[in-house]
């Protein structure tokens, strides 16, 4: 998966570079979120805005995320999620757990 | 094999990476449909999606000892109806025992089957002896 990873004040904000995710790379994201986490890096952006599509196992790839960064007392935050997208958190209901913003200012700045 | 205006039929092996291509093929048909006067970029996604759901769901299951297990995917569009078929030859599954996902405490997974149900009209699946065939329709008029 092509991913880049930012450090801006103390949030680790990961770039996902690829258009797609599905079960194809999805245990990957899942897998180097975790490994985030166990290294202590449990303030987490993840900025989606080049991702043009996600399926079922992408949003639990990123639940996952959610999950573990709030039993460490952490933030996990999406931003720049395009419309197509962002309807799937709406199906799912999914927009109502997780922390959704339009840029990575809007979490670091509050 | 019905009388259509489009009918695609793919073949690909059991493996992840070909869900790209499978979902890109919905999405293009959709792209196609001069006729539609719905949100075409809502239903090129759907239908990328729906393709993507269904054809993972085998490649999960599948019966790939030897890794030359194949999901075949057809594809029909005839006066205004979609009709998919997944076809597999796993040990199948019982769609109603499915359940809803539990949107007060989300799980990770379980999530493709209500994708495909609530943005299709119709989801069956059939069992048989030598393959299996999730049917899904939309209607798009």
């Amino acid at each position: 998966m092509n991913l880049d990873l930012e450090k801006v004040n103390k949030f680790n904000v990961l770039i996902i570079k690829d258009e797609r995710i599905d079960a194809h790379n999805s245990s990957e994201l899942k897998d180097y979120i975790l490994q985030m986490i166990e290294r202590g890096e449990n303030h987490i952006i993840v900025q989606l805005a080049h991702v043009r599509f996600i399926d079922s196992s992408g949003l639990g790839a990123l639940l996952s995320g959610h999950k573990n960064t709030l039993a460490k007392s952490g933030r996990f935050a999406l931003v720049n999620i395009q419309q197509q997208v962002l309807s799937m958190f709406e199906l799912t209901r999914l927009n109502r757990v997780f922390e959704i913003y339009d840029s990575v200012n809007e979490v670091t700045d509050n | 094999m019905c009388p259509s205006i489009i009918q695609v039929d793919v073949i690909i092996p059991t493996q992840t990476k070909y869900l790209d291509l499978i979902g890109s093929i919905g999405e293009r048909i959709a792209r196609e449909l001069d006729s539609y006067t719905g949100d075409k970029a809502a239903l090129a996604y759907q239908l990328n999606l729906v393709l993507t759901e269904a054809t993972a769901n085998v490649i999960k299951h599948a019966n790939d000892e030897n890794q030359k297990d194949t999901v075949r995917v057809s594809i029909c569009l005839h006066q205004n109806v979609l009709n998919i078929k997944v076809y597999d030859h796993g040990q199948g599954f019982d769609l109603n025992s499915v359940p809803e996902p539990d949107f007060e405490n989300p799980k990770e997974n379980g999530m493709g089957l209500f994708f495909i149900r609530s943005i299709m009209d119709s989801v069956t699946y059939t069992k048989s002896d030598n393959e299996n065939v999730l049917e899904i329709i939309k209607n798009l008029n």
